[in-house]
């Protein structure tokens, strides 16, 4: 296994840490991509999701649209993104090059999870506590605000997490079509046939995404008190099918 | 009236037109895209069908033993976390550049999604209907094969279609080692700036995803005549 060994030296140079092109960079580069294309769908997706969760409307298209966004393969978009005259592989400030291209299809893909868990989490309001409220005399929006979106928080949240990981992914993947972000080390290293080098690249790769993972989770469990101490399983989470994620609408289709 | 002088004109997919759809396309490249699809297929059945394998006893070894199911959980979790670019060159230094590379990643990301609908699916099934069948002197077997995966495959099958779904998608990133099947078609659309090429194999991803699925739903509702007779 001389890979492994290429893989070491690779990793244990400096020279290959610093640099425009160095691993530190392009961590910067994919983490700065990632965060930017979170925010961008947390900025566009939470606020419609989480008040048609609130009305109770639009039920299946929220559902429907992360079966959708899972059978878009994230390769191909970027691909066509990319080939395509608008946005195409235009540099875009320190998004680097295919930036906006990237950036897109990255929001794109963080928009499903976000949108059916901040949704599922609105409705699964327990009905009698959402009665209670009404009963109290809260308004609209002081039922929103202080009633449904606390008690949907940690689904909330999970749904982020789940977008947070896949975008880290899909920025990864940005690199099959010469775009920016650390996949470039693994691309490169395997068309080079330097597949040490590839391999130190996905090293590096996966274990950012465990670190991130591994935040993630933590700041889902600190804005769930409940959670804390409970051991896993009977609540549903990011990656759980049923029954946050399963639509029973959808079976009777057809 | 171009049709007429087809053979002086450029085609759809020649370097000077580009057209993203194009039939001709299609047409003169039908082997090669048949082929593409056969071996995104193949791959997609593959590894589903491995991952099933892999986490069917690990359910079951989950669901006996409390203490193992969190660590199971974490441990499949944390696969699920790694990129896909990230994870085939992990394990090429194991399996090389082949179909295998690709068919073991891709069944350790459906391995994931497959352990947790199997779990949750056996959880739903209501403990007075376990206690009746062990009442009537099934056996732990029995009882499993008989009415416990029967009962489950309502969630299972959801957590089947996920994984297939996703799959085929994922399979896409198997370019890299060559073996992605339309991938392929959309790494070389890209690299020569080949419109049609690209167009017409994403365009089949997003399709065969969506059959594979109308297929799975297809199977699910032979497989459990009882719920259709519920419903109406």
């Amino acid at each position: 296994m001389t890979v492994f060994g290429d893989m070491w030296r690779y990793l244990s140079d400096g020279a290959n840490w610093s640099g425009s092109d160095g691993i530190a960079a392009l961590l910067g580069q994919q983490l700065l991509l990632t965060l930017t294309a979170l925010l961008m769908a947390m900025v566009i997706g939470l606020p419609v999701a989480l008040w048609l969760g609130h009305l109770g409307r639009g039920g299946f298209l929220a559902i429907n649209i992360s079966n959708v966004g899972r059978a878009i393969p994230t390769f191909a978009l970027l691909a066509l993104l990319v080939v395509a005259p608008w946005p195409g592989t235009d540099e875009l400030g320190p998004y680097g090059r295919a930036g906006l291209a990237t950036l897109l299809a990255l929001t794109l893909f963080a928009l499903p999870p976000i949108i059916t868990n901040s949704y599922v989490a609105m409705r699964e309001v327990a009905p009698d506590v959402r009665e209670a409220a009404r009963g109290m005399g809260m308004t609209g929006w002081q039922r929103f605000w202080r009633v449904e979106l606390p008690l949907g928080l940690p689904l909330v949240v999970s749904g982020l997490r789940l977008a947070l990981v896949q975008v880290w992914a899909t920025a990864t993947i940005a690199a099959l079509v010469a775009g920016p972000g650390l996949g470039q080390i693994i691309t490169d290293g395997f068309f080079r046939s330097n597949y040490g080098k590839g391999i130190a690249g996905a090293l590096v790769v996966a274990a950012v995404a465990l670190v991130l993972e591994l935040l993630a989770a933590l700041a889902q469990r600190a804005v769930d008190p409940s959670r804390r101490g409970t051991p896993t399983g009977g609540r549903a989470d990011a990656l759980s099918v049923a029954p946050a994620t399963v639509d029973p609408t959808a079976e009777t289709v057809g | 009236m171009t049709l007429l002088g087809a053979a002086d004109d450029p085609s759809c997919y020649s370097r000077l037109v580009n057209d993203w759809v194009c039939l001709d396309y299609v047409g003169d490249r039908q082997q090669e895209i048949v082929d593409a699809t056969i071996q995104h297929v193949g791959i997609t059945v593959v590894s589903v069908a491995l991952g099933l394998a892999i986490a069917f006893p690990l359910a079951l070894l989950a669901r006996r033993l409390p203490r193992l199911e969190s660590a199971i959980l974490a441990v499949t979790t944390g696969i699920y976390t790694v990129p896909s670019l990230a994870l085939f060159p992990l394990l090429v230094p194991f399996t090389g550049l082949t179909a295998t590379t690709v068919v073991i990643g891709l069944a350790l990301y459906a391995l994931t999604i497959l352990v947790r609908s199997l779990l949750e699916g056996l959880r739903s099934v209501p403990d007075d209907v376990r206690e009746s069948a062990t009442g009537l002197g099934y056996g732990r077997g029995q009882l499993l094969l008989r009415v416990e995966l029967p009962l489950a495959l309502p969630v299972v099958m959801a957590g089947l279609r996920v994984a297939t779904v996703s799959t085929v998608a994922l399979t896409t990133v198997g370019s890299l080692v060559a073996y992605g099947g339309l991938g392929n078609l959309i790494k070389d659309g890209v690299l020569t700036n080949f419109r049609a090429e690209l167009f017409t194999a994403s365009l089949l991803c997003v399709v065969l995803a969506f059959a594979l699925d109308a297929l799975l739903v297809l199977v699910q509702r032979m497989l459990t005549p009882w719920t259709r007779g519920a419903r109406a």
